[in-house]
């Protein structure tokens, strides 16, 4: 009998079972059920459509609620989704809801849930949000589901899971310091399509994804969906136990796989020959060097958003940034309240972040949250309203997915973009790295 | 949850592409709409597939909330991308029965069959040329074929198996109550 791999590892565990093998439907214990302004509501109405108005939720300290989305705009019922929120985390009693407009706000649920200390190696985490996938960068199995799944969950705790296959994505060799965790996993998509790792495991390692930080495999695994994978996911080192002992007290149990586990494929790629790249609009796919696309003009660039907007990928952006002007409008969405923080207390050469962005001529940091990444209601920042060519540090380049149907997205890595942002038209960061 | 549970039904199609993706299914400008609440739910409707490129036939024709196509048929990777339940709903609240597409993502999918909003019917035949936008088409859910009225063409379509009685009943909580699985 073949060994498993951590994906089955962790749902065997979950569903109180020696092993699992891809294909079969297992009943799961939820450890987290994340949920954010946009699907909460709807989650909540199915929740007490289906199991009373009285009902309470399974577990209090299970249910997290960060609200993320549609937060700095004047739209009202944006605000009553929000209202709707505070309202049910009060009568529940919930212990984790980081309101906005509070202390407690947090910003952008995928990079808040990791640095609340809400996500640790070997659980399950469900979300409302088809980027939950990025928690298996610390080695736990997390996942993206519908609002009546989600419902479902809040009154009973369990979920019912296909087990998937897994594939794995081997980075050998040393990655050089123009590439980022963007850039290879742009790589993966490109290679294996939008659609390539439909209801699959995502396994990434090998001595690049050892040698990146917690960010870097955040970035990885949060894209895996848009290969169409279930979960993304890295085994858990000591960076990754470090990372989490920092932020929870709470007791979790380290899942790596086996060495004979079984997989789908296996990819091997060389880290040191990648180069900086881009996805082509209108799909995350469309794979294409950064150094081969130079006649692309652009009208604006973005850094922000799960994927592209912690603190690594701000650090990255000011690199290439300190001491140059930008030519195009760019805009700065820091993914959460501590990313924001850290743009004032790092420091480059004497400079903090926030200086080398206004020097170098970038629009005004806005306060944390998912912003443009999704387009959103119509007064949100750095939205596309016309024929715009943006590239950005997010993960989709769907139409009209920045809002306006006519604009056309190019994704790339915060150096990439910053590159970009300095020359007007899609540039390789190697021009302005020594 | 507007899908029926005759054993076929007919209705005109609405062809899109390859990668319909949730944010074309239904804009992120409008997921402040909450679907349970009916009044939002109907709204979502009117919104159905707004987010395809302007040269596409409208989906829903303003000012209505309902569509004129019963029957969705797309290509490969229907619905990729965020897991927005709002996509399904939207569909469902315009009066969409059934999709047929030669595969899903997986969250729509899912959604698809856990809010009952439409069947979701695989098919390994490539159809997107094989019907125009307008034709009357007839699924026979018990035969597992569509039909194309204008051209007399048939096709197979997977069988839906185990997810065929949930859609029908209106969803995963509806079947767990009419099985007996919930009370």
């Amino acid at each position: 009998m073949n060994g498993m791999t951590i994906t089955e590892k962790i749902l065997a565990r979950h569903a109180g079972l020696d092993r699992v093998s891809p294909g079969e439907n297992v009943w799961v214990e939820v450890d987290v059920l994340l949920t954010h302004d946009i699907c909460g509501p709807g989650t909540i109405g199915v929740f007490r459509r289906e199991f009373g108005p009285k009902a309470r939720v399974w577990n209090r300290e299970k249910v997290v609620i960060i609200p993320d989305h549609y937060i700095f705009t004047a739209d009202e019922l944006s605000h009553r989704n929000v209202d709707t929120l505070r309202q049910f985390t009060m009568e529940q009693e919930l212990a984790y809801f980081y309101d906005p407009g509070t202390p407690n706000y947090r910003g952008v649920c995928h990079v808040a849930l990791p640095e609340a200390g809400h996500v640790r190696p070997g659980e399950v985490i469900v979300g409302t949000d088809s980027h939950t996938c990025t928690h298996g960068a610390l080695g736990a199995f997390a996942t993206g589901i519908g609002n009546t799944d989600a419902g479902f969950v809040m009154g009973a705790g369990k979920i019912l899971l296909k087990v998937p296959e897994t594939m794995r994505f081997r980075f050998d060799g040393k990655a050089p310091d123009y590439i980022m965790g963007k850039d290879m996993i742009l790589k993966v998509i490109g290679d294996i399509g939008f659609d390539g790792a439909s209801y699959a495991a995502m396994e990434f390692t090998g001595t690049a994804i050892d040698a990146l930080s917690i960010e870097g495999r955040m970035t990885i695994c949060n894209m895996a969906i848009e290969a169409g994978g279930k979960n993304g996911i890295v085994a858990p080192d000591q960076k990754a136990v470090d990372y989490v002992r920092a932020r929870t007290s709470k007791p979790f149990e380290v899942v790596t796989s086996d060495p004979d586990a079984k997989v789908v494929s296996d990819r091997v790629y060389d880290a040191a020959t990648l180069e900086p790249c881009v996805a082509e609009p209108h799909l995350p796919s469309k794979y294409a060097l950064a150094r081969q696309r130079g006649d692309v003009k652009l009208d604006r660039a973005y850094i922000g958003s799960c994927t592209g907007g912690k603190i690594e990928d701000f650090v990255a952006a000011a690199r290439v940034l300190k001491g140059r002007k930008v030519a195009i409008d760019t805009f700065l969405v820091p993914a959460t309240c501590e990313v924001a923080l850290a743009l004032i207390k790092t420091t480059i050469d004497g400079q903090s972040l926030v200086e080398v962005f206004a020097d170098a001529g970038c629009l005004d940091i806005a306060p944390p949250s998912c912003a443009a990444c999704l387009g959103g209601p119509i007064d949100t920042f750095g939205r596309t309203h016309g024929n715009e060519v943006v590239i950005s540090t997010t993960n989709r380049n769907f139409p009209g997915r920045m809002g306006s149907k006519q604009s056309s997205v190019y994704l790339a890595s915060p150096l990439t973009v910053a590159a970009s942002a300095i020359t007007g038209r899609i540039t390789d960061p190697r021009e302005f790295l020594q | 949850m507007s899908t029926q549970s005759a054993p076929r039904f007919s209705a005109r199609v609405y062809v899109a592409g390859d990668n319909i993706d949730t944010d074309q299914i239904i804009p992120a400008q409008y997921l402040n709409l909450v679907p349970t609440n009916p009044e939002e739910y109907i709204k979502l409707g009117s919104y159905a597939l707004s987010g395809l490129p302007d040269d596409c036939a409208p989906f829903v024709p303003p000012p209505g909330s309902k569509s004129p196509y019963g029957i969705v048929i797309a290509g490969r990777n229907f619905g990729c991308g965020s897991s927005r339940e709002h996509a399904p709903v939207a569909l469902g609240a315009a009066g969409v029965q059934a999709i047929v597409a030669e595969s899903y993502a997986r969250i729509f999918f899912r959604n698809a069959v856990a809010t009952g909003e439409c069947y979701p019917f695989e098919t390994a035949v490539r159809l997107l040329d094989r019907f125009q936008t307008g034709d009357e088409a007839e699924i026979d859910m018990p035969g597992a074929t569509l039909t194309n009225r204008r051209t007399g063409e048939v096709f197979k379509l997977q069988p839906l198996g185990a997810v065929g009685p949930v859609v029908a009943a209106g969803g995963i909580f509806a079947y767990a109550r009419k099985t007996g699985m919930l009370q």
